[in-house]
């Protein structure tokens, strides 16, 4: 099975490596049929992997511990789903499945195109697998995970070799979030390729008009949607599974799937300026470099041990690999980009603060300098080593510090910018549009003073929310209501129709009103409260509003793990309101133990609950409690993100016509390059 | 430059200036040392007043729970560090003797280091670290399997 794997693994480099030369030389040359034959080997490609990832699984599933992938990260008593799930336990399989992703990306873009852009697609494949290239060159040659184990003996001869039984499966990625994140986090990492290559196609082809944008704009949101998506799991994991109380941590793995999603998000933004304006051609094509090239950092970050130490990462076999890889692609997107710099001249000039374009630009700004912040504090530590030999690390301040401040700002441009028209607003406009809203917002920030809220960041914050939320609900009363006027509908249905019309636009307005639920559970954590205690059958401990009882303390076994229970009765103003039971695991094949929190969760607050430790003594549960407030609205507000961004991605007969009609429009304003041709 | 660009000028600059000034800031308040226990042996009286992480394996038979004070010495490379954890939440699953901790706290007179806070990880199973040869790790875990009995040698 591993031969087939390996096989299958050479076709795949084999079929990548055709399709580069094949689709270059054929578009240099104008011979389609020998791009059409490029295309063939790059869906081969995708076929071929999908193959190795199977052979992978089937190792997987079957315990074959002659394979040190399987070995080392599964075992026999693991569950079925995870054992298909430690596919991505590790490095080598996690690029693995990196390369899936890649390869499935390029069929799909392929298939997409088999009568369209045909003057882009040659050179979208050629990026597209050599991108694949590199990663299956890494998956063949450099961490392999078809690697059999062996034996070296004394006399120098070798032999192959499998234990009786795996290392097993980590058990803090023995949870359902985290089978499902990895694929999903990786989907947004390796999706940012295809905007990427559409971009760098532009740029080799010299078809700047506004082509690109709308297609990559299209292939932007995708992996956008998947990466944000998987920082939310991620979050969720951490806090279900880890047992330290919150979500969120400044970890550098979690910056590196941020920074990314920060880059793309100034994109999705600062795009719309350029299909409306023709502004800021030369910066979004900066933006969309960045992005991919973070996407790519990102992974390098998280797969090279770089974090931990510098001399880690001399150790680690794929850190230069992808530095190597990295340079090349930045270096070589700049020489484009600078190639065609007199091309990308804006054909508009911003004509007042008080505008859409520039509320975008500032957008921009505080998107950039958060994404930078995060950069530089991740890797602050590698730096200083390398340059000075004095490793120093930053922690949460350092992050808190910088971004709450820049997130309020940017909370703030989210309620102001969409009422900003293009080019210049008028004060009057302004003025009738945004003074509830700000009587909203201060009236909520003097509502908290009034009730004993001194916290100025979280007083800030949710006046802000509330001032957000009453102009999106403004867009969408205003919009509502001149469609009722126009068609006679009633207004269920009017709203209905308003969204379905325009999915662009609202869907937009739903992300905004996502972002604002997840900024009100986000200020919560300004109000958590924390406590340990040790308790004995019987005993009895305070928290906020909560008392809880340990009422019993449950052990059980089972061949995974074994495991002690405590039950803890809550009761909330005297009253009780449940039992909560957090729990420790000992695994057995790993010899770990592992905390099982038990949370009680309620739309105003989280109790969260760890069962710790037993004193020494072993007559005393040591707990560690939290009261966390809002919590629920931060997943809610993420699950609203992404239903936004559903609704944003659906195909949008408006916007097709408008791509149509700029692609019209792009085409003849070729001609008339500077001209300023203002819609 | 139209009065337009000032502005948006005069905007970008405080911005930017603004990030700037709480990327200082704060990285002021939140810096810490990252030392091995030789490094910090190697600093001397230096070590002093600075926030310092550092990290070492627990040495084995030093390691002294009590409810108040946690107490412990922390080794590599035969330097060793006596370490008092004063911080309020719980130690880790993973710290027990033998296990690698990275401490976070200051120095004190005594030479005594106070750590509010104490990372864990036991030396892992898991993630085992490829060697440059890609499988340098393998043939002393098997060698230990060979001991016990568990291994299947084919041919």
């Amino acid at each position: 099975m591993n031969d087939i794997g390996n096989f299958a693994l050479i076709l795949c480099f084999l079929f990548a490596a055709y399709a580069v030369v094949t689709t270059v030389w054929g578009a240099r040359a104008g011979r389609d049929g020998m791009v059409r034959s490029g295309e063939h080997a790059a869906l081969l490609v995708a076929v071929c992997m999908t193959l190795v990832l199977v052979c992978l699984d089937v190792l997987l599933v079957r315990s074959d511990f002659h394979i040190e992938y399987v070995s080392s990260y599964s075992n026999r008593e693991l569950p079925l789903f995870f054992k298909f799930a430690s596919l991505w336990a590790g490095q080598a399989g996690s690029l693995l499945l990196w390369s899936w992703l890649l390869t499935i990306f390029n069929a799909i873009v392929i298939l997409q195109n088999r009568h369209r852009n045909r003057e882009l697609i040659p050179y979208v494949v050629a990026i597209l697998s050599a991108t694949s290239l590199f990663f299956i060159i890494l998956n063949l040659f450099v961490t392999n995970p078809f690697q059999e184990l062996v034996a070296h003996f004394e006399d120098g001869s070798v032999a192959a070799w499998a234990p009786q039984d795996g290392k097993g499966l980590n058990p803090l990625l023995q949870h359902p979030a985290m089978v499902i994140h990895p694929p999903i986090l990786f989907t947004g990492y390796v999706g940012f390729v295809v905007p990427f290559a559409f971009a760098m196609a532009a740029l080799i082809t010299g078809e700047l008009g506004n082509k690109w944008i709308g297609l990559t704009r299209r292939w932007t949101i995708v992996p956008w949607f998947f990466l944000g998506t998987g920082i939310l799991l991620g979050g969720n994991w951490a806090y279900q599974e880890l047992g330290w109380g919150g979500y969120w941590a400044w970890d550098p793995v979690e910056n590196a799937s941020l920074m990314p999603w920060l880059c793309g998000t100034a994109f999705l933004h600062s795009v719309m300026i350029q299909e409306k304006k023709g502004m800021l051609r030369v910066w979004n094509m900066i933006l969309i470099i960045l992005t991919f090239s973070l996407s790519i950092f990102g992974t390098f970050l998280t797969r090279s041990g770089v974090v931990s130490s510098v001399h880690a990462f001399a150790k680690s076999s794929i850190g230069g690999w992808f530095l190597g890889f990295l340079t090349v692609m930045v270096v070589g997107a700049v020489f484009l980009l600078v190639m065609r710099l007199p091309e990308l001249r804006a054909r508009n000039e911003m004509e007042s603060m008080v505008s859409r374009e520039a509320g975008f630009l500032f957008n921009n700004l505080l998107l950039l300098g958060a994404c930078f912040a995060v950069f530089w504090g991740t890797i602050f530590p590698i730096v200083s080593e390398a340059v000075q030999g004095v490793k120093i690390t930053v922690g949460a301040p350092f992050f808190n510090k910088i971004n709450i401040p820049l997130g309020m700002a940017l909370l703030l441009l989210t309620g102001i910018g969409p009422l900003l028209a293009w080019r210049k607003t008028s004060g009057v406009s302004l003025r009738r549009n945004l003074t509830w809203p700000a009587v909203i917002g201060v009236a909520t920030a003097g509502t908290l003073f009034a009730t004993g809220t001194r916290h100025p960041y979280a007083i800030i914050s949710f006046a802000l929310c509330g001032f957000v939320t009453a102009t999106i609900i403004a867009e969408f009363w205003r919009g509502t209501r001149a469609r009722q006027r126009n068609t006679g509908e009633i207004l269920p249905v009017a709203l209905w129709r308003l969204i379905l019309k325009n999915k662009q636009r609202y869907g937009g307005y739903i992300i905004h009103f996502g972002i604002v639920v997840l900024f009100v559970g986000l200020t919560g954590k300004a109000f958590t409260k924390e406590g340990q205690f040790e308790l004995g059958v019987g005993e009895t401990a305070q928290i906020g509003q909560f008392e809880l009882r340990l009422d019993k303390i449950v052990e059980a076994d089972n061949p995974n793990y074994s495991s002690g229970r405590l039950l803890l009765g809550v009761s909330k103003y005297g009253k009780q309101v449940t039992v909560l039971a957090p729990e420790r695991r000992f695994y057995k094949t790993s010899q770990q133990p592992t905390t099982e929190v038990s949370i009680r969760s309620t739309i105003t607050e989280d109790l969260y609950t760890v069962f710790a430790a037993m004193t020494p003594d072993g007559r005393k549960a040591v707990i560690q409690v939290w009261v966390n407030p809002l919590v629920n609205f931060v997943w809610g507000g993420g699950f609203m993100v992404c239903m936004g961004t559903i609704i944003a991605m659906l195909p949008d007969r408006a916007m097709r016509r408008r791509l149509e009609k700029m692609m019209d429009e792009s085409g003849s304003s070729a001609a008339g390059e500077g001209a300023g041709a203002r819609a | 430059m139209r009065p337009v660009q000032i502005k948006i000028s005069i905007g970008i600059t405080i911005v930017l200036g603004a990030i700037v000034w709480l990327a200082i800031s704060g990285f002021d308040e939140s810096k810490a040392y990252f030392k091995t226990v030789p490094e910090l042996a190697e600093m001397g009286h230096g070590a002093m007043g600075k926030r310092i992480k550092v990290a070492g394996n627990v040495k084995d038979g030093t390691l002294e729970r009590d409810p108040k004070l946690t107490t412990f010495v922390i080794e590599l490379d035969g330097v060793t560090q006596t370490i008092h954890y004063t911080g309020k939440a719980a130690l880790p699953d993973t710290f027990k003797e033998g296990a690698q901790v990275v401490a976070d706290g200051r120095m004190r007179d005594d030479g005594i280091f106070e750590a509010k806070q104490i990372q864990a990880k036991c030396a892992s199973k898991y993630e085992a670290e490829y060697g440059p040869d890609g499988n340098a790790a393998m043939p002393e875990a098997m060698r230990e399997a060979i001991e016990r009995g568990e291994t299947q040698m084919p041919h």
